[in-house]
């Protein structure tokens, strides 16, 4: 892979709003290193998709600027959107046209390639998309999930440094996300930079690399996974009859957040963060000791490891009021 | 690399031409030489008089009855035609959502803009042209042939005629991209296809009964379907260029107006079908 320094993609102060004064989008600033995969996520309605068709250029930005592949968008379109391979939300074609004709169509609005390798491009990526055998079909007469994997070979006609994919696995039944997913997985290996929404945590967490975590129009988190998971923060909670002195036992190692929580029963419970966010985690058996040497009856100690979903919860909220 | 720009053009005739429903458009066009030289053979010789123009010609020579398809289809059903393709354009592309296909492809929007009218064009030219071809292969299968006598009284060889004629079917079309052009700029303005086909349809029809309303006069000049039945002077000798002339700028100043209006809504319009 070339050492190229420009980022895939790098948005400052993003925005969009819509003449409604709603504002999909509010001053994101995503930054999306080369040769990573890249978790796009959010609930629906999140913006996810906004933000993709601004970053494509289909929508224009209210404010705010962008580059994909180091070139500055829109201005430079014609030059690096044949370098970006595109599915935004979920496929789209000619329904009485056949899947190959629909591809060849794609493929004859690209100025970057000769017309000469058209038939291979296409069979290619019907090919890698497992869909060579239903190539002649009308696309009308395409389940969901061969049209999902259509729209996929659509982004996949020639080699691209950059793939933007929307929710690739709507839609598909879990072999056809598992396929899905190895393909991303691939697609990384090779070198291409992927950019994936999803509103399913678990599958960002099973092929990215880098998270992006969107809630009403704002990046809330941006990281590596590895990073996320750290900031889902481990907790402990230790069941007590005396959980005001355990809890002073505890600040005093530097414990995070530390509250009481009362049980029913004769104990109660001290919920505490591992760390306070930018020092070493406390270690457990240190904590046990101490609570143990300040006299303090320990009934229990449980670690808690917050999965993501919790976490992703939390950054975005939850609830069955729609997102505006 | 060479003929690239040609390849999405094809690709667009191919759409065009390969949709049934367009392919079932030219197939009643053709109907409509048919219908009226099968009338005109099997009525009386002697019903000069009334009926469209040339209706009279016909049976002194076949090649009149090309020229009369043209005069009858003219009025509505060719320009419905070219409303029907030219108002998918756009807003067909927008309401599967491939448009947003083609532009990531990417697809210049002025490109995309500019393949489309072209292939609005080209539909219109064929509309002509089968309206045209079928009257003239039922013409000569029906009626006499040879030397033709024109309006002005002249005759000319039937050589001669057929290029009139030809230039009659290729002055329809240039009025029929005038359609094409209003078509193609309703079909930026919405998503529904349906929607920019009825409105240029309408439009069509609205310019046409403001031009059958004698108050109305001073505005006939202005109105892109005043200068449509022009044609009839080709076949006049000497030829009387004057009326042609003002249609076709007529249609030329429509054409750049709405394709103006098309290309400044299309190239900022935010793409979120």
């Amino acid at each position: 892979m070339p050492a190229d320094p420009s980022p895939a993609i790098a948005t400052r102060g993003l925005t969009k709003r819509f003449r409604s004064g709603q504002v999909a989008v509010d001053g994101i600033d995503l930054m999306v290193p080369r040769g990573c995969v890249y978790g796009f996520l959010g609930p629906n309605g999140s913006g996810k998709t906004t933000t993709i068709r601004m970053l494509l250029g289909l929508v224009s930005a209210t404010e705010g600027e962008h580059e994909l592949l180091g070139e500055s968008m829109p201005a430079h379109a014609a030059s690096v959107l044949p370098r970006v391979g595109a599915l935004v939300e979920g496929p789209a074609f000619h329904p009485y046209l056949s899947g190959r004709a629909n591809l060849m169509r794609l493929d004859a609005g690209d100025r970057s390639v000769a017309a000469a390798g058209a038939g291979r491009r296409v069979d290619e990526a019907l090919e890698r998309v497992g869909l060579a055998a239903a190539a002649g079909k009308r696309y009308r007469n395409y389940s969901l999930g061969m049209r999902q994997r259509l729209g996929l070979a659509g982004a996949l006609l020639r080699p691209r440094d950059l793939l933007v994919l929307d929710e690739p696995t709507n839609g598909l039944d879990p072999q056809g996300t598992r396929e899905v997913r190895t393909l991303v997985r691939e697609l990384g290996a090779e070198g291409s930079t992927v950019f994936l929404s999803s509103h399913l945590l678990s599958e960002i967490e099973q092929v990215s690399t880098h998270v992006g975590v969107m809630s009403h129009g704002r990046l809330v988190f941006q990281g590596t996974l590895t990073a996320l998971r750290q900031a889902a923060g481990v907790r402990v909670r230790v069941e007590t009859t005396r959980p005001d002195e355990a809890a002073a036992v505890m600040r005093a190692l530097g414990t995070g957040t530390t509250a009481v929580h009362a049980t029913s029963g004769v104990t109660s419970s001290v919920v505490a963060d591992l760390s306070d966010g930018d020092g070493t985690p406390v270690d457990t058996a240190q904590l046990v000791e101490q609570l143990v040497k300040a006299g303090v009856p320990v009934h229990e100690v449980v670690v808690e490891r917050p999965d993501l979903e919790d976490l992703f919860v939390e950054l975005t909220g939850e609830g069955f009021d729609v997102d505006q | 690399m060479r003929s690239q720009p040609l390849r999405l053009f094809r690709s667009e005739l191919r759409l065009v031409f390969g949709r049934r429903r367009n392919q079932a458009l030219l197939a009643v066009l053709s109907t409509a030489p048919i219908l009226i030289g099968i009338a005109v053979r099997v009525s009386s010789p002697g019903g000069d008089g009334e009926g469209p123009a040339f209706l009279g010609q016909i049976t002194q020579n076949g090649l009149f009855l090309a020229f009369t398809a043209l005069t009858v289809t003219l009025p509505f059903f060719l320009p419905l035609s070219v409303a029907v393709v030219s108002g998918e354009a756009i807003a067909g592309e927008a309401s599967s959502g491939t448009l947003r296909n083609l532009l990531v492809v990417p697809v210049d929007r002025t490109r995309l803009l500019l393949v489309k009218y072209a292939s609005i064009v080209v539909f219109g030219l064929a509309a002509a042209l089968v309206v045209w071809g079928v009257g003239l292969i039922v013409g000569l299968l029906l009626f006499p042939h040879g030397a033709v006598t024109l309006l002005s009284g002249t005759t000319v060889s039937f050589a001669n005629a057929l290029g009139r004629a030809l230039l009659v079917a290729l002055y329809v079309a240039a009025m029929l991209a005038g359609v094409g052009a209003i078509g193609a700029f309703f079909s930026t303005l919405t998503e529904v296809p349906m929607g920019a086909m009825a409105a240029t349809a309408v439009l069509t029809i609205i310019s046409e009964i403001v031009g059958a309303v004698p108050q109305v006069r001073v505005i006939w000049p202005y109105l892109f379907t005043t200068p449509w039945l022009a044609f009839g002077d080709l076949l006049r000798s000497p030829v009387p260029l004057h009326a042609m002339a003002i249609g076709l700028l007529t249609e030329g100043v429509y054409i750049a107006l709405f394709l103006l209006l098309a290309w400044a809504r299309l190239t900022t319009k935010d793409i979120s079908s």
